[in-house]
C-alpha cells in the first residue's frame, strides 16, 4: 500500500510519496508520480486503488487549471481542496465512487500561509499541520506528533521527513525504496533530494 | 394490399430524405473521426452488467464461458530498440484451448501490442485503438504518439472499469521521441517503463529478465534475452506453454523475429552449457 506524507512549516509544505507501482505480488516500477501539480502552488499527491488516483487527481487538475485560465487568477489551497472534496463526495454517491485518499499541499499567496488538506477515500476533509495515509502513518503520525512545530524551517523539515522515511526503512515489513520529496513554498513547487 | 404497400413504402430511399436529420446530414458531410469526438460508450442491456458477466463465468454458471487466462509476456527498452517476447498458450482453467494463439497484436506498422488476460477483451480494444490511431493520424496528418495511443487505451478501458474487463497489455512503438514502452491494465492502470513482464508467468520471466537485463545488449542478445525468458516462464507456469514469439521494435517500425516452438527450446537449452553467473 503506498504511504504519503505531508508536513508543514513555517513559509512551506514538504511532502513525499513512494514512488514504487505495484501489481498484486510484483514491483512494477520504481519511479512512479504520485503527484499532480493543481497550478503553481498547489500539489495533490494521491493513492489508492489503482488507476482511480491518476483518473480523479488528473481530473481536478484540469478543472483547476481551466479555472485558472478563465478567471485570469489561481484557485488557494483552500479553495481546491473544497472542490475536490465536494468531486469526491459526489462521485461516492454514484455508482461508481473514486476510492482515493488523497494530500493537498499548497501556498496560499494572498495570506503567505503554507496549507495542508487530508482528504480520504469517504471525502472527509481536515485542515492539518502534518497527514499521513496508508500503513507509513500508523508509524509515522506518533513521531510527527512528538517532533512537529509551527515554525520549522524548511532544513528541519526536510530533517522531519528523513526521520519519517528512516523509520519506515527500519519497522515496515514492506520494502520501502526511494521517497520523492516535493516542497511547496511562495515561489511554487520543486523536487527535493532527502 | 394496404398493408403490404405501407411496409415497402417505409423502406424506400425515398423517405431517407423526408427525414430532417438525414438531409442535415448530407450537407455538412458525415466526419468519421467525429463520431469518437465525444466519447460513448454501450454496455449490455442489462440492469448490472457485472452480474451478468458472474452468472456466465462463474464455475457454478450453468452453461460456463471460460476466460482465457494465464500468460507470459515481456517487453524491455535497450540500446537498439525494444524487444517484445510472448508465449502462445490460451487456457481456460485446467485446459488448453491452443497452444498457437498470437499474443502480439499488431495495432498497426509502428505500434504494438501484447496480450494477456482475456484474449477477447484485449483483442477486441487493440483493435479499436487501432482505428481510433489511424482517424488520429488522418485528421493530423502525423502519426500518434505512443503515450496518446496508450492514454486511449487507458481511457477506453476505464469507462467500463468494475465492469469485468480484463487485461494487461503493454503498448510499444518508437515515435519522434524515439523509443517507448507503456503498461496499460483494466484497473485504468497506465505506466511508462523501461522493462515490463505481464501475466500467471510474469513472475519466473522477471527472474531471468531482471537478472540478464543491460541496457547495452546488443540486439541478437537482446532477442535471445527475451526467448529465453519467456522458455523459463513456461517451463515453470502450467498456463503459459506453446511457442515463443519474438518482435523487435526499431525506428522504421517492428519486425517479426521468428517462432520458437519451446519443446524444441527446451532441448537446445539443455544441450547448452550454462555459463558463467555473471
Amino acid at each position: 500500500m503506498d504511504t504519503l506524507f505531508g508536513i508543514t512549516g513555517k513559509d512551506f509544505v514538504i511532502t513525499a510519496y513512494d514512488s514504487k507501482a505495484v501489481a498484486s505480488i510484483t514491483l512494477m516500477k520504481i519511479g512512479e508520480d504520485k503527484s499532480r501539480e493543481l497550478n503553481p502552488h498547489t500539489l495533490m499527491l494521491f493513492s489508492g486503488e489503482p488507476g482511480d488516483g491518476v483518473h480523479f487527481s488528473e481530473y481536478i487538475e484540469r478543472n483547476i487549471k481551466l479555472y485558472g485560465i478563465r478567471n485570469g487568477f489561481e484557485l488557494s489551497p483552500r479553495a481546491v481542496s473544497s472542490f475536490a472534496r465536494r468531486e469526491l463526495a459526489d462521485s461516492l454517491r454514484s455508482r461508481k465512487p473514486y476510492s482515493v485518499n488523497l494530500l493537498i499541499a499548497g501556498y496560499d499567496v494572498k495570506t503567505n500561509k503554507p496549507a495542508l488538506y487530508w482528504l480520504d477515500h469517504l471525502a472527509s476533509l481536515a485542515d492539518v499541520p502534518f497527514a499521513a495515509h496508508g500503513y507509513g502513518a500508523y508509524y509515522c503520525l506518533s513521531l510527527l506528533d512528538r517532533y512537529h512545530r509551527e515554525d520549522i524551517s524548511e532544513e528541519e523539515g526536510i530533517k522531519l521527513m528523513q526521520k519519517c522515511i528512516a523509520e519506515l526503512r527500519s519497522r515496515m515489513i514492506l520494502n520501502m525504496p526511494d521517497f520523492v520529496a516535493k516542497i511547496v513554498n511562495k515561489d511554487g513547487i520543486r523536487l527535493v533530494q532527502l | 394490399m394496404d398493408t403490404l404497400v405501407s411496409k415497402y413504402a417505409n423502406s424506400s430511399s425515398a423517405a431517407s430524405f423526408d427525414n430532417e436529420e438525414h438531409i442535415g446530414d448530407s450537407l455538412t458531410g458525415w466526419d468519421a473521426a467525429n463520431q469518437f469526438a465525444i466519447p460513448a460508450f454501450d454496455i449490455p442491456m442489462v440492469g448490472n452488467p457485472v452480474d451478468f458477466l458472474r452468472a456466465h463465468t462463474d464455475a457454478s454458471a450453468e452453461n460456463r464461458i471460460r476466460i482465457q487466462h494465464g500468460t507470459t509476456t515481456l517487453a524491455f527498452k535497450f540500446q537498439g530498440g525494444i524487444v517484445v517476447a510472448v508465449d502462445s498458450r490460451a487456457s481456460g482453467g485446467s485446459y488448453i484451448a491452443s497452444q498457437t494463439v498470437k499474443k502480439v497484436i499488431e495495432i498497426n506498422p509502428y505500434l504494438l501490442g501484447t496480450m494477456a488476460g482475456g484474449a477477447a477483451d484485449c483483442q477486441y480494444w487493440e483493435r479499436e485503438l487501432g482505428r481510433r490511431c489511424r482517424l488520429y493520424e488522418l485528421r493530423n496528418k502525423e502519426r500518434i504518439s505512443v503515450a496518446a495511443a496508450s492514454k486511449i487505451l487507458s481511457n477506453m478501458v476505464y469507462d467500463y472499469k468494475g465492469m469485468g474487463l480484463s487485461m494487461g497489455t503493454m503498448i510499444t512503438g518508437w515515435d519522434k521521441t524515439g523509443p517507448q514502452l507503456f503498461y496499460v491494465d483494466s484497473d485504468g492502470t497506465r505506466m511508462r517503463g523501461e522493462r515490463f513482464s505481464v501475466g500467471s508467468g510474469s513472475t519466473f520471466a522477471y527472474g531471468v529478465l531482471d537478472s540478464g537485463y543491460d541496457y547495452n545488449l546488443s540486439i541478437p542478445d537482446a532477442l535471445e534475452l527475451g526467448r529465453r525468458a519467456i522458455y523459463h516462464a513456461t517451463h515453470r507456469d502450467a498456463y503459459s506453454g506453446g511457442s515463443v514469439n519474438v518482435f523487435h521494435v526499431k525506428q522504421t517500425g517492428w519486425e517479426f523475429k521468428g517462432n520458437f516452438d519451446v519443446g524444441e527450446l527446451h532441448w537446445e537449452y539443455q544441450a547448452q552449457p550454462k555459463g558463467p553467473i555473471v
